[in-house]
């Protein structure tokens, strides 16, 4: 048995794949690796329940043999798994067929220096089980405590994580950074006077220890979402205003990106196809993709093919301003690449978001519910219910119900439906309270009408 | 040939340096703290795929992921490592690990392993499809591409990818008990996109199954690619869902998806041991019309969700769940039927040595009725037949799901009309299962192409339904419509 190099350099362990590769005759090639380790502690009802640590690491390479691609991974890195990983890359190579778009990123395009963009908080590697313990044990207290009917849990996880990614390939590019992030997440059961549950959860989720939310606010927050359910039934089915929390818009930044995505255009697979620099929105929509906002999950200094991350609008006053590429699409529609590349271990690198923003507005969320005679405030969705091709939207949803201006009584079992396009124009109020979730953030939204369908 | 459990275990021993000594060795340190018990799950995956577009071989990958995941019960809590180097050292320093959740420091004996068996292979094959020539692979997407192209004019994209791989299992418990499975599954998929006049339209389909190339003596890549072409080509003409609660007949098959969601994921009995869901504390109740009996079966042939042994090493089982109505059983992993003093029901599973195990489904189904499946479509004025689905979601604790249908027509006096775009489906699961009033005698498992989330890790899994008649399901469409109604 041969045994394994452990290390914890990624850098070296790419340069290793890499260097193998060239010498076995691939044209062009790229690899990555990543190694993390990720430590999580869940408690429930103030007992520990899981408590988990490990380091992982693992590489990917990519090569290209006149034109023909293929790519292969391996969590095994000694020096024999390697060599057999890029024999068979070869051999998988010979076998695809030529792809004149096929290639690595171009040079001018790539990094040159690594910005500070704060992605590592030195703290988040001190942290402690016991840190972690006693954080997700207050956030749950916080949470049970906020009310007599707050009666079970689903648990309260606190975890952090520390990353390395490295990247090099064979027009001399080589690239690493580490990063840190740390999550705290609660879910609580309210109960009410017939014995019927309803749940709901919340987290925070930062690159740095202090920008978390703090522990007893996250479990409140859980706490009066689930007791503000209490007794939600079914709406009738109607065409009313729908006010979007700030939560559920910053999905429907996800969206716009997803159909956003070069790859998606060149299948003719999304519904934002032949409509760049028109105006496909209410002119209140402006939708940033950025990937260089300083201390955001969403951010790193250059994307999965070594290109320098950058900002995109994707939509600005309710214009399509255009899609979101890795290289490899770039060239196939002649375009530029955006920073957009996202690569795992596994595969060829695929199109994604940095960090998602939908600008805040004017109006106060409170004025926006004051303006709504009759409608819904959309605090839930479930479901998969997004065709991208005809911009076709059906979820389910569970919110409450807005009468003469107030939040009434909560509802839910409804759908909500509409077309992409239509509900983007139908935006009739953005809120001044952007809220970063992750990597997104968003204001409150209203749309001047959906469909709610119910009993 | 596939590997008997025995060849698993001298794979381990020979390629890996993982024999019999070395796992009672990491027993041992696991246990250093005490621990009522400790479980290694060993891991080596090879994987590959291959995607063909625009009529060539677009990228071809390979992988290798191999590691083991340690786990040190103490109660009710666990501590969890893994490690992808099998040296002695890093396995000793996971389990070290995994073993701080126990602080009894009490004295362990030492383990010593006993290799047990299952009753039978439920997806021997004679050959893999990871050791077929790449060419006939490649062929097959070939032929599914021309078949696509050649269903329609309309047709203008076609995508095709082929996935495989071959899992090799050994978990090791501190109970004495070693046991050995070798994994296999594959998956075919064809996208298809329709461009008619300016509209377009896209559609998915694709199976496969724990099995080797034989499935394509079955599942030509021709049929399933025409498949594919004809829900793509079908939504040109669709017209606008309705919005409203309606009648809703589902079609036998992938509508299997309603039951994962309605009462599927609240059976898990890590929920109902919490009390977090909306079957807890409901054994024996009545939970479902009478017409209504479901079963979690991961012994079925070849099935997608199918094992021989659980990822906590307990046979694959075959758990009634809803009899006639009346809830009989969770679904169980370790922990939980500890808790509920119950035999373990082979559902503990894990997406891989990289987490730890809980209760999921495998095959999950509804026995056949005594309906004539055209029957219930003619017992409803107006309403909705549910034909082709993309995915679905429980909220475990107030019971509501979704599912979301992309293939679905009208019903109109009893007769199918016209089809209708993509809509969602909402209901509450104790709820829609009381309104079964119609099970056909056709029952069929979906193809192999469905996978199961929950907590960030995803399990192959299988659904089947027949024939079902459900009186009323909110339809999440746009078309505003006085409520529907069925006739006697």
């Amino acid at each position: 048995m041969e045994t394994s190099i452990l290390t914890t350099e990624p850098l070296e362990i790419a340069a290793r794949i890499l260097e193998r590769a060239e010498a076995a005759g691939a044209d062009q090639a790229d690899a990555i690796a990543v190694s993390s380790t990720n430590a999580s502690t869940t408690v429930r009802l103030q007992k520990l329940e899981k408590v988990s640590e490990s380091t992982s690491r693992s590489v990917g390479l990519r090569v290209i043999l006149g034109g023909r691609q293929a790519t292969v991974s391996t969590s095994e890195v000694s020096d024999a798994a390697l060599d057999e990983a890029v024999q068979t890359a070869m051999e998988l190579a010979r076998i695809s067929e030529p792809d004149p778009y096929a290639g690595l990123a171009d040079p001018t395009t790539q990094a040159r220096s690594t910005p500070p963009l704060s992605l590592f908080d030195e703290q988040i590697p001190e942290v402690d089980g016991d840190h972690r313990l006693s954080q997700a044990m207050s956030c749950e207290q916080s949470a049970l405590d906020a009310d007599g009917r707050i009666v079970n849990s689903g648990g309260a996880t606190f975890s952090t994580s520390v990353g390395n990614f490295a990247l090099v390939d064979s027009n001399g590019f080589a690239g690493t950074y580490a990063d840190t992030s740390a999550s705290m997440w609660v879910e609580v059961m309210a109960e009410e006077a017939d014995g019927q549950m309803r749940n709901a959860g919340w987290s925070t989720s930062e690159r740095a220890l202090h920008r978390l939310d703090d522990a007893a606010e996250v479990g409140r927050e859980a706490a009066a979402r689930a007791l503000r359910q209490l007794g939600a039934a079914k709406a009738s089915t109607c065409e009313v205003p729908v006010v979007w929390e700030p939560r559920m818009a910053a999905g429907l930044a996800g969206i716009v990106s997803g159909a956003a995505s070069g790859e998606a255009l060149y299948r003719r697979a999304t519904f934002l196809a032949e409509r760049e620099e028109q105006e496909i929105a209410s002119p209140l929509l402006t939708i940033v993709d950025d990937g260089t906002l300083s201390g955001r999950l969403g951010s790193r200094p250059f994307d999965g093919e070594g290109v320098v991350t950058r900002r995109n609008a994707l939509i600005e006053s309710g214009v399509f301003r255009g899609f979101l590429f890795d290289s490899y699409n770039a060239r196939r529609l002649d375009a530029v690449s955006t920073g957009s590349a996202w690569r795992s271990v596994g595969g060829l690198p695929q199109i994604g978001s940095g960090n998602l923003s939908i600008e805040p507005g004017q109006i106060a969320p409170e004025q926006i519910v004051a303006d709504v005679e009759d409608g819904l405030y959309l605090t839930t969705l479930m479901g998969f219910g997004v065709n991208y091709t005809t911009g076709d939207f059906s979820r389910g949803a569970a919110g409450i119900w807005i009468r003469n201006g107030e939040l009434a009584e909560p509802v839910q079992e409804i759908n909500v439906s509409g077309n992409l396009l239509e509900m983007f124009q139908r935006i009739d109020a953005v809120g001044s309270d952007a809220q970063w979730f992750g990597a997104s953030s968003a204001p409150t939204l209203r749309m001047s009408r959906m469909t709610v369908s119910g009993a | 040939m596939s590997d008997t459990p025995a060849d698993v275990i001298g794979f381990y021993a020979s390629q890996l340096g993982v024999d019999e000594a070395a796992a009672e060795s990491v027993l041992a340190s696991a246990l250093g703290r005490g621990g009522s018990f400790a479980e290694l799950y060993f891991e080596h995956k090879r994987s590959g795929s291959l995607s063909f577009e625009d009529q060539q071989v677009k990228s071809t990958q390979a992988s290798l992921s191999q590691g083991v995941g340690i786990r040190v019960v103490e109660g009710d809590a666990i501590g969890y490592a893994y490690t992808e180097d099998l040296s002695p050292d890093a396995m000793r320093r996971a389990a070290e690990t995994a073993a701080q959740i126990a602080h009894g420091g009490a004295e362990t004996e030492a383990v010593d392993l006993t290799a047990a068996s299952y009753p039978a292979d439920r997806y021997a094959i004679a050959s893999p499809s990871t050791s077929t020539p790449l060419a006939d692979k490649v062929e097959l997407l070939r032929r599914a591409d021309q078949a696509a192209r050649a269903w329609h004019p309309s047709i203008a994209r076609v995508d095709a990818s082929m996935v495989d791989e071959e899992k090799r299992v050994l978990i090791v418990r501190s109970d004495g008990r070693m046991v050995a499975d070798y994994q296999p599954l594959l998956r075919f998929n064809v996208s298809c996109l329709s461009e008619l006049d300016g509209e377009r339209r896209n559609a998915r389909w694709g199976g496969g199954g724990r099995m080797g190339m034989p499935y394509f003596d079955e599942h030509s890549p021709e049929s399933l690619a025409e498949e594919a072409a004809r829900q793509a080509v079908l939504q040109q003409e669709a017209r606008e869902a309705p919005a409203g609660t309606f009648p809703v007949v589902l079609a036998a098959g992938d509508s299997g998806i309603l039951l994962h969601e309605a009462v599927g994921h609240g059976l898990e009995a890590d929920f109902n041991r919490k009390g977090t869901s909306n079957y807890s504390n409901r054994i024996g109740q009545s939970v479902a019309s009478e017409l209504v009996t479901v079963i979690d079966d991961a012994t079925l042939d070849r099935s997608r969700g199918s094992v021989n042994v659980d990822d906590e090493g307990e046979p694959a089982g075959r758990n009634l769940l809803i009899e006639d109505g009346q809830l009989a059983a969770y679904m169980q992993d370790r922990i939980s039927s500890d808790h509920f003093s119950v035999a373990p029901s082979g559902n503990g599973r894990r997406q891989s040595f990289r987490h730890a195990p809980m209760p999921r489904m495998t095959n999950t189904y509804m026995t056949a009725g005594e309906d004539d499946p055209q029957d219930l479509i003619r017992r409803v004025d107006y309403g909705i037949f549910c034909q082709a689905f993309s995915g679905g979601q429980v909220n475990i604790t107030n019971g509501d799901f979704v599912f979301s249908v992309t293939e679905g027509y009208l019903i109109e006096n009893g007769q199918i009309t016209a089809p209708i775009r993509d809509v969602n489906l909402i209901g509450n699961g104790p709820d829609v299962l009381s309104k079964v009033t119609g099970v056909g005698h056709d029952l069929e498992m979906s193809d192999g192409r469905w996978t199961c989330g929950k907590s960030g890790q995803s399990v192959p899994v299988g659904v089947g339904i027949p024939t079902v008649l459900v009186s009323g399901i909110t339809v999440g469409g746009t078309q505003m419509r006085p409520g529907g109604g069925m006739s006697a």
